[in-house]
C-alpha cells in the first residue's frame, strides 16, 4: 500500500536522523559538535511527535528545546571555556565498562519490549490535539500546572541567584 | 506498518545512549546533554503509549509537565555548573572532589 510506504519512509528518516545524531552527541570528541549534534536530535524526536499525532508537542519540543535548552547549553559551553580554546576536547572516562553497560541495558530493553504482547487498541484517526490539551490543562490537571508554574519560576530565580557574583 | 515497538527501539537506543553520556563523559555540559536524551526518550515513550494504547491525551499531558522539569532541571544545572567552573576553574568532573575525604 502506498501510504504505508510513505509511512515507513518518514519514520525510517526522522528515526535515523534522532540516533545517528544521539551518536554523534556522546561520542563527539568535540563539544561544539556535541551541541549542533543535539539539535538535530530534538528536531528528529519533534518530527516522531508529529509522526505519532502529537502537533502540539512537536511545536512545543521546537520552541522549548530548541529554542531554549539548546541554546541555554551552547551558551554553558561558552561560559566555561576560554575563548581562544577553539578545540574543545572532551575527554571520556571509563569507556569500555561504560560500553559494556549501556550495551547490556539496551539488549535487556529490547529483548523485553519485543517479548511483551502489547495491548494495542484501536487508533483513533490523528486529530489536531491543542484545543483538547488546553482544555485538559484548565479542567482535569489545573493543580499540577499551578504547581509546574510555580517550579519554574522557583527555579528561574535559584539558577539566577546561583550564578550571580558575589559583591565584595 | 509502523507498530508501538519501533517507537520503543527508538526510545531505548535513545536512553541507552544518554546513559553512555552520563557514564563515560568528563564534561559536565555533555554530561547534562546525556541527562536531556535520557528525557526525551522517557517523552517518546509516553507519547508513543499515548497514541498506540490509550484513547486520551494523558500521555501528551504527562509529557508537557516533563518538558517543564526538564526546562527547570537544565537552567539550575548549568548554574552550578557555572559556579563550579568559577570556584575550581574547569568542567571536569573528576576534578570536583573536594568532598572527598
Amino acid at each position: 500500500m502506498d501510504k504505508n510506504l510513505l509511512a515507513q519512509i518518514v519514520f525510517y528518516f526522522f528515526a535515523t536522523m534522532t540516533i545517528a545524531s544521539a551518536v554523534v552527541v556522546v561520542f563527539a570528541r568535540n563539544l561544539i559538535r556535541s551541541v549542533f549534534a543535539l539539535l538535530f536530535t530534538f528536531f528528529g524526536v519533534a518530527g516522531l511527535y508529529a509522526f505519532l499525532g502529537a502537533d502540539f508537542l512537536a511545536a512545543t519540543q521546537m520552541v522549548i528545546y530548541v529554542g531554549g535548552i539548546l541554546v541555554l547549553l551552547l551558551f554553558g559551553v561558552m561560559l566555561t571555556h576560554k575563548l581562544y580554546d577553539l578545540n574543545l576536547k572532551s575527554e571520556t572516562y571509563q569507556f569500555f565498562p561504560a560500553l559494556l553497560v549501556v550495551v547490556i541495558v539496551f539488549s535487556m530493553l529490547t529483548t523485553v519490549l519485543l517479548r511483551t504482547q502489547w495491548h494495542s487498541g484501536v487508533q483513533s484517526d490523528v486529530a489536531p490535539t491543542t484545543a483538547a490539551i488546553g482544555e485538559l490543562l484548565m479542567k482535569d490537571y489545573i493543580l499540577p500546572f499551578e504547581v509546574a508554574s510555580i517550579l519554574l519560576l522557583i527555579a528561574l530565580i535559584g539558577a539566577a541567584k546561583i550564578v550571580r557574583r558575589r559583591s565584595e | 506498518m509502523i507498530g508501538l515497538s519501533h517507537f520503543l527501539i527508538v526510545s531505548a537506543a535513545l536512553f541507552s545512549l544518554g546513559i553512555m553520556a552520563v557514564f563515560a563523559r568528563k564534561n559536565a555540559v555533555n554530561v547534562l546533554m546525556g541527562v536531556e536524551l535520557i528525557l526525551n526518550s522517557a517523552n517518546l515513550n509516553l507519547v508513543a503509549f499515548s497514541r498506540f494504547s490509550a484513547h486520551n491525551l494523558d500521555g501528551q499531558i504527562f509529557v508537557i509537565f516533563i518538558i517543564v522539569v526538564a526546562a527547570a532541571e537544565a537552567a539550575v544545572g548549568l548554574a552550578i555548573i557555572l559556579s563550579m567552573y568559577r570556584i575550581i576553574k574547569s568542567v571536569n568532573l573528576d576534578r570536583a572532589d573536594t568532598l572527598k575525604g
